[in-house]
């Protein structure tokens, strides 16, 4: 039965229904008269989806652990993005800006957009269900203590939590905090422990593990 | 769930648009995930490819999907609230024309019955 | 005809309040932040004016979009969390005004 409302899990794709819901009917019927009139094509339409699937965490993880492992790199990160990040290849796109924010023991960043989703696409690729909630939106801008603990986040009463309302063309991208024991760890071994809702601030990166041997 | 538009926290002398919901009290939020389906992808790239061609600006879209009552913003699915909002833009840029979208719609769902498939015929309103 | 860029009005560290007055149309400054006082971070930039650009007008002219900082405890009359916890939002120029260290809530 397609068009239950009330949530945002779905059934995996070999589970779907065989209802074909009004929605995808008006969208196949718009993609057609649209490419019939000249205004997209097919491949417009598959290379989008091709750069959507492409764009996921792990590009914005790669970036933290450069940032955890050149402390210069970070610094500059944090004070200029557009040009660190081109310099990396990585083009951050001409309809948004982005900042950089960093977590530490003293302050404590989490990124909503109360009015829509925005999100920083290009380094995070596309954004979770619970980001474009009216649940996650309403409530953290007032009770961030709260929803993160609901997340597993708990921070101290000694840390500042900073909400960030994603209110107009700026984008934002949290440094967490680097876990303990991970000095001299490479950049790749780094990135693994970088989660996405870590760079949300949903999230913290992930602890070391301690190994067997 | 029951979904309440708290006013308590209401302030602004014009109220609240419904999309603007910072403060208000949806309760718990819901933190499954799932990949985005097919569906899902082709309205997400034909957003991205009509901004990119310059059709209409995302200030458009979102201005739309703001108009609509709270029962429907609250109630329809994410992207199939930005398609409604899209072919609302198309029209009012008078990009596409409506009837030739319901004729077109009309011609797709006998297609996809011809194929077996049960296809909802309720109109997008 | 070149739409004339007005002086910018304000700067790092000045005490602004958010214009509590209704909005029409489309609008970027949330209903919970209207009323309320915050400090100048800094000018995020120069942007179209989204509120124009929702009804393909081209939005000019560009506004001065800037960062604010409010605390958390002056947005909400029932702040749950910390005295230092605060919140960040851009908001366009004018949507705002000067707010005096009194009146500052």
């Amino acid at each position: 039965m397609s068009g239950h409302n009330h949530d945002h899990s779905h059934a995996p794709v070999s589970d779907m229904p065989t209802l074909i819901s009004k929605y995808e009917v008006l969208e196949t019927a718009i993609r057609e008269l649209l490419q019939e009139h000249g205004l997209i094509s097919a491949a417009d339409i598959h290379a989008q989806i091709d750069t959507t699937e492409s764009l996921n965490a792990e590009l914005g993880a790669k970036i933290i652990a450069k940032a955890w492992a050149d402390l210069a790199f970070k610094q500059h990160l944090v004070e200029n993005p557009r040009k660190m990040l081109g310099d990396m290849g990585i083009n951050v796109g001409s309809i948004a800006e982005l900042k950089v924010v960093e977590n530490s023991e003293e302050l404590h960043n989490v990124v909503v957009c109360t009015l829509c989703s925005c999100y920083p696409r290009m380094i995070l690729g596309a954004p979770p269900a619970w980001y474009k909630s009216t649940a996650y939106r309403s409530r953290v801008v007032r009770e961030p203590r709260k929803v993160l603990a609901e997340f597993g986040v708990d921070v101290p009463d000694s840390t500042k939590i900073r909400v960030l309302d994603s209110t107009a063309d700026l984008r934002f991208l949290v440094i967490p905090m680097r876990p303990d024991g991970t000095d001299g760890l490479q950049e790749e071994a780094l990135a693994k422990l970088v989660t996405r809702d870590s760079m949300i601030g949903t999230g913290l990166a992930q602890q070391m593990v301690k190994s067997s041997d | 769930m029951k979904l309440e538009r708290s006013n308590s926290e209401r302030r602004g002398g014009g109220g609240r648009v419904v999309n603007d919901v910072g403060g208000l009290d949806f309760n718990a939020i819901d933190q499954s995930e799932h990949e985005l389906t097919f569906y899902e992808k082709r309205v997400d790239a034909m957003l991205m490819v009509l901004v990119g061609n310059s059709v209409f600006r995302v200030d458009a879209l979102r201005r739309a999907i703001e108009s609509y009552a709270e029962q429907e913003y609250d109630g329809i699915p994410y992207y199939d609230r930005w398609m409604k909002a899209i072919r609302d833009l198309l029209i009012e840029q008078e990009v596409l024309d409506a009837d030739a979208i319901e004729v077109r719609i009309s011609e797709v769902c006998d297609r996809l019955e011809k194929e077996g498939l049960e296809v909802d015929r309720a109109p997008v309103v | 005809m070149l739409n004339s860029i007005p002086p910018q009005r304000f700067k790092a560290g000045d005490h602004v309040r958010v214009l509590d007055r209704p909005s029409i149309g489309h609008c970027r400054t949330p209903v919970y932040l209207r009323g309320r006082s915050g400090i100048i971070i800094g000018v995020a930039g120069r942007y179209l004016d989204p509120e124009k650009l929702a009804y393909h007008k081209p939005g000019m002219p560009a506004h001065l979009l800037y960062r604010i900082r409010f605390r958390q405890v002056n947005i909400w009359d029932t702040y749950t969390g910390t005295d230092a916890d605060d919140l960040e939002a851009d908001i366009f120029e004018y949507w705002l005004e000067n707010a005096t260290k009194e009146n500052k809530k």
